[in-house]
């Protein structure tokens, strides 16, 4: 049965859409919602913002993170900044502009009412955090300061050094502690979601196995808010942390949450390349860099072969036989083009064989330039810890030598499809920031994720689901001894324990690399009909071979890193399917999205508005049938589409 | 107000300072007085004679030994605790790491063996001088060139100068001294941290006002002690002179 | 490279611990401190073994997560890095490295190299915030604050909360994490309204909670990851004291 989908957009000036809204949903008294409980799964911006405002308004709400402390979420790893609407620099910014460039920076393949709201309350993010006490850089008359970021041609990003996710996080962690002090939020470290449940259509809890001792607890509650961020952790080498991962979105999935765009990845310009076969992660350099630093490779493929060969330093090649094709291709945003855009172009030099580093994937950002102009010690000021993380990397010093960077997965804007409430198709389960599929249409723009996770929990989110709880406040507390929780544990007792009696040879990580090669050919940066067609192919052959092979040490009730990674992966298997079965399905290119058979003739992504003008909502059917695909069509009432023009 | 200075961390801490701070500035005016002595064993005297068993210095040795003993005992109160912090289980290795000094993580031993000189020193003077004046005598008995004789207790220049003739007490006091001097080399910058008065400004200026202090009460006492030791025989005969002149 | 590696091995809390020597070969210098712990992990689950626990999860040096004293240094002997940012060419090939989990009586082991940091979690919930609601907020730019306000507020709000800082102080203190918290919001004006409080409560929780006395060595600073300078600790006290003062 397909899905029936309400975006449930008010109606009205889009302007006046958000206002309409709060004036016409409903609102719980305090009275009342002292006796509603909410669980939030994740303490990221997203989860840890929005925990601490329910908190303040005055639910019961408990929160759960995989790691020992909710301040560990990897929002804390974002550098650059976050996007607001201040208008600060006088540089004729608005909501307008914010919200237009980020629905077109997405590729128009975001909801128009959704951005709106986010561009709208974007101001209040940045007040609500000077408020907490994060250090924003601030310019000598002690007002904030701010800089550019991609895809946008106003400086509007605010930041903390290259730090700003950790100023943001602990910002929203500190007033989420204060919570906890006062007791409206209990906190459950080291605990993860392994199952949601659903009584009556409605969100009513969670399965979360204690990870410390394997306990597998049941925790009841009126609303599930899911707060667990993004999935690129599929293609095992991205910039997310190691634990980062899909599965509470994916439970979401298999309990009959819509699960919209997956194929919707984020590939980071700025990443250091890969050096070899043992490697865990990929190290993310800040999209600020781009501010000052140029992109090139040499334009003589004789420069390209001294360098791989080690007999030419990068500084050694003159001026004019060096191609700074960002640039050269798009003049009116240069090296600020979008993260797709700029990625794409790189892959495409690479591919073309100037590729810098000895396996041919790797661009230079180089700082020469800005070094010249600015001095030195500007730049150190600026980048100091990038440029010393890097060298502590790659033993090379950026001040000297230009960095060698290269794309890598980054964030994925696909996710569990919510309504203008944030709520998915299971009626009293919420998703938020990364974990949704809302604001960023086909490509984020540079500091707006963080923007995005803030604003989903402070500021939409407390209100949004006071509509949906006040039909609760009659409701009793949620009773964890009832069949549906009883069938939940029971089904996840039962995943542990046939993780375990596989007894195969091969360790999680041999399996999860595999994947990880997988995704990245086929379903990476550029993708083919055949491509995808392929990968679905070898995932599920992976899958078979997963549940065959499967080696798992260590037992089940106890501290089991083995047994967390397995579950992970799992999910990842079928999460990798689903995304290659998406971009099959878009038979278009958008954002990050690119099928290499809809190019223009020079190259870029070419949107097919007429066809695939909508977000794809998949809808499981079992682990090993075909999902079956409901349409959210766009409607653009307001922004004219245009293709994509970063040129002029 | 009074109990944080008891039940909490920074408040002991402050203890720790404000009673260093103290005995530092007693140390250096014992200092100074210590070097009259290198100028006039009769000057010396005369300031022992003034700091008999009066009542301003009685109250005066007694706020020092209570300041002795709160820094002490409160030093174990700290170390204890911090051993109990660190837990059951010790680091199998470890290492002294950059830009730490010795000192600071050897204090407690530094001052054991600062507190032991003291036991020495008061057996060696405070016991023949203050102690039998409180008692209600004038005089001590010392043995000097075989034949016993009776010191007044305001005869300092003579209980040093015999004090350091014998090269084991100079060898003990000078271990001593290098005790104070290590102790205070991390004590002094030290307090003014626990009070709260430095930053990363004043940390060299402390840390080199705190070694030119602690250098400075090191050479002050230590060329008092070696001064004795070389010149024993003559100040011994110039104290027993100044003796039988004033009495 | 090749490295003989002696690692802690402890079941759990209640267990005994012991160490345990494993052999890695061929381990490219490129290859970072924990990606040569997964290759050892990945050798023994194939041999049937259970693998090292540790923590880790961003493997950039910003989530505060790694915590493994690696030969006698906390994060290993990198300055101004954490585990995770750390490369094998910084060891010599054929070398024993020594790894142990963090040990502070705060600290239980937890598994392995796995330690219990949730002491630290309590400190902030006890005052490390400011008391602000969502939505009821001033203008961000209604406050300047001088640029070297916010710098050096940012300074201490570089912490990752790893817990080196307690596990390198030989008292177990976690002062410089709690003075990294009250003083970068004691440089803000916005946090100066409930600085009083702030600097009360949570000095009063890092003693409830076992964490030692700070002696002022330094070793904080020198093995913090993020270079946390200890004049923050110098205003934690200053804060401190004020507030104790005005009781």
């Amino acid at each position: 049965m397909a899905y029936t989908l309400d975006a449930k957009i008010p109606a009205g000036e889009l302007s006046q859409k958000w206002s309409n809204h709060k004036a016409a949903i409903k609102v719980v008294s305090p009275a009342n919602k002292r006796k509603l409980d909410i669980i939030v799964v994740g303490t990221g911006l997203g989860g840890a913002s929005a925990a601490a405002s329910l908190g303040e308004l005055g639910y019961n709400v408990k929160i759960f993170c995989i790691s020992d402390s909710p301040r560990r979420a990897h929002s804390i790893a974002a550098q650059g900044g976050i996007n607001a609407a201040k208008n600060y620099q006088n540089d004729n910014d608005s909501i307008y502009r914010l919200f237009y460039d980020t629905i077109k920076g997405g590729d128009y393949r975001a909801r128009e009412a959704n951005v709106y709201r986010l561009a709208e309350v974007s101001n209040l993010i940045i007040d609500q955090c000077v408020a907490q006490g994060v250090p924003f850089a601030r310019e000598y008359g002690g007002l904030l300061a701010n800089r550019s970021f991609g895809g946008a041609q106003v400086s509007r990003t605010f930041y903390a050094r290259g730090q700003t996710g950790q100023q943001l996080l602990l910002g929203a962690y500190s007033v989420l502690n204060k919570e906890i002090a006062a007791g409206t939020v209990k906190s459950y470290p080291r605990h993860e979601m392994l199952d949601v449940v659903i009584e009556n259509g409605e969100a009513c809890g969670i399965i979360a196995r204690n990870l410390v001792t394997g306990e597998i607890e049941r925790h009841g509650a009126h609303a599930v808010v899911i707060a667990t961020g993004g999935y690129g952790n599929v293609f095992f080498l991205s910039t997310n942390a190691m634990a980062s991962n899909g599965s509470a979105a994916f439970q979401c999935y298999r309990k009959g949450a819509g699960f919209a765009n997956p194929c919707f990845t984020q590939i980071h310009p700025t990443c250091i390349p890969v050096h070899g076969t043992q490697q865990s992660k990929l190290t993310l350099m800040s999209e600020s860099l781009r501010n000052d630093g140029r992109i090139w490779v040499p334009k003589k493929m004789e420069d390209v072969e001294a360098l791989r060969a080690g007999k030419k330093l990068p500084s050694e090649i003159a001026e004019e036989d060096r191609d700074y094709y960002l640039e050269r291709r798009y003049p009116a945003f240069g090296n600020l083009v979008p993260r797709d855009v700029a990625s794409r172009a790189a892959k495409e030099r690479c591919d073309a064989g100037f590729g810098v580093n000895e396996t041919g994937l790797a661009v230079f950002l180089d700082f020469k330039t800005a070094i010249e102009r600015l001095g030195k010690e500007t730049i150190k000021q600026r980048y100091g810890n990038l440029f010393d993380m890097y060298e502590e990397i790659t033993d090379v010093n950026p001040y000297e030598q230009p960095m060698q960077i290269f794309p890598a997965v980054h964030y994925t804007m696909g996710g569990i499809w919510v309504d203008y409430n944030l709520m998915t198709t299971i009626p009293g389960l919420y998703a938020i920031g990364e974990a949704n599929f809302s604001d960023h249409g086909a490509n984020r723009l540079g500091a707006s994720a963080l923007m995005q996770g803030l604003a989903d929990g402070y500021f939409v989110l407390p209100y949004t689901i006071g509509d949906y709880l006040s039909k609760k406040i009659q409701a009793p507390k949620v009773k964890t001894d009832t069949a549906a929780f009883d069938e939940a544990e029971a089904g996840v007792r039962a995943r542990i324990e046939r993780l375990f009696a596989i007894k195969g040879n091969q360790s999680v990580d041999d399996i999860h690399k595999r994947l990880g090669l997988i995704m990245w050919d086929n379903v990476g940066m550029a993708r083919t009909k055949e491509s995808l067609e392929r990968a679905i192919v070898e995932i599920q052959a992976l899958r078979k071979e997963f549940y065959a092979d499967l080696k798992l040490v260590g037992t089940a009730d106890s501290f089991n890193v083995e047994l967390e990674k397995a579950l992970r992966l799992e999910d990842f298997l079928e999460l990798g399917e689903l995304m290659a079965r998406d971009a099959l399905n878009r038979e278009e290119s958008c954002g990050g999205h690119f099928r290499s058979e809809h190019q223009t003739p020079d190259g870029e992504a070419d949107r097919d508005d007429e066809n695939f003008s909508y977000a794809a909502v998949w809808e499981y059917k079992g682990i090993d049938n075909v999902p079956e695909m409901t349409k959210e069509v766009l409607d653009y009432e307001f922004i004219k589409r245009a293709k994509r023009n970063y040129k002029d | 107000m009074g109990c944080f200075l008891t039940n909490s961390s920074v408040g002991k801490k402050l203890v720790m300072s404000i009673s260093g701070c103290f005995l530092v500035l007693f140390i250096l005016f014992h200092m100074s007085m210590n070097l009259t002595m290198l100028f006039s064993r009769e000057g010396y005297n005369l300031i022992c004679e003034f700091l008999g068993a009066n009542w301003y210095a009685l109250a005066g040795t007694a706020l020092l030994a209570a300041g002795v003993a709160v820094h002490f005992i409160y030093a174990f109160i700290l170390t204890l605790d911090n051993y109990r912090a660190r837990g059951k289980q010790r680091y199998a290795v470890t290492v002294q790491e950059k830009g730490v000094s010795w000192a600071s993580k050897n204090m407690l031993v530094l001052g054991i063996i600062v507190i032991l000189g003291l036991g020495l020193h008061l057996v060696h003077f405070w016991s023949k001088m203050q102690l039998t004046e409180i008692l209600g005598h004038h005089t001590f008995e010392l043995e000097l060139n075989g034949a016993t004789e009776n010191i007044s207790v305001a005869n300092g220049a003579l209980l040093m100068a015999y004090t350091f003739s014998n090269p084991i007490n100079l060898a003990l006091y000078l271990v001593w001294f290098v005790a104070l001097w290590f102790h205070l080399t991390h004590g002094v910058w030290s307090m003014f941290q626990t009070v709260g008065w430095a930053n990363d400004t004043w940390y060299p200026r402390l840390k080199c006002i705190a070694n030119i202090v602690a250098t400075l009460i090191f050479l002050g006492f230590a060329v008092v002690a070696v001064m004795c030791y070389i010149n024993s025989e003559a100040y011994i005969a110039e104290a027993l002179e100044l003796q039988l002149l004033a009495y | 490279m090749n490295f003989t590696l002696k690692i802690w091995r402890q079941r759990d809390a209640k267990s005994q611990g012991a160490f345990e020597t494993y052999k890695v070969t061929d381990i490219s210098a490129d290859t970072s401190f924990l990606e040569m712990m997964d290759i050892l992990n990945n050798n023994l689950i194939h041999e049937g073994k259970e693998p090292v626990a540790f923590d880790h999860d961003c493997r950039e040096g910003i989530c505060g997560m790694c915590s493994m004293h690696i030969n006698g240094h906390a994060h290993g002997p990198s300055q101004a890095v954490t585990t995770c940012q750390m490369y094998m060419r910084k060891f010599k090939d054929g070398s024993t490295i020594v790894i142990e989990p963090w040990r502070s009586a705060a600290f239980p082991v937890i598994r392995d190299l796995v330690v219990d940091r949730g002491a630290y979690d309590k400190i902030l919930q006890a005052g490390g915030f400011i008391s602000v609601r969502t939505n009821s907020v001033p203008d961000g730019n209604a406050i300047p604050i001088p640029k070297k306000d916010a710098d050096e507020s940012m300074d201490a709000a570089a912490c990752v909360g790893c817990g080196a800082c307690a596990a390198t102080c030989k008292n177990g203190s976690a002062m410089l994490f709690v003075a990294a918290r009250v003083s970068s919001l004691a440089k803000l004006p916005q946090g100066k309204v409930e600085g009083a409080r702030r600097a009360k409560a949570m000095v009063a929780k890092m003693d409830e909670l076992g964490f030692g006395n700070c002696t002022n060595t330094g070793a904080c600073q020198a093995q913090c990851p993020k270079s946390i300078s200890i004049a923050h600790i110098a205003r934690l006290n200053r804060e401190f004291l004020c507030a104790k003062l005005q009781d």
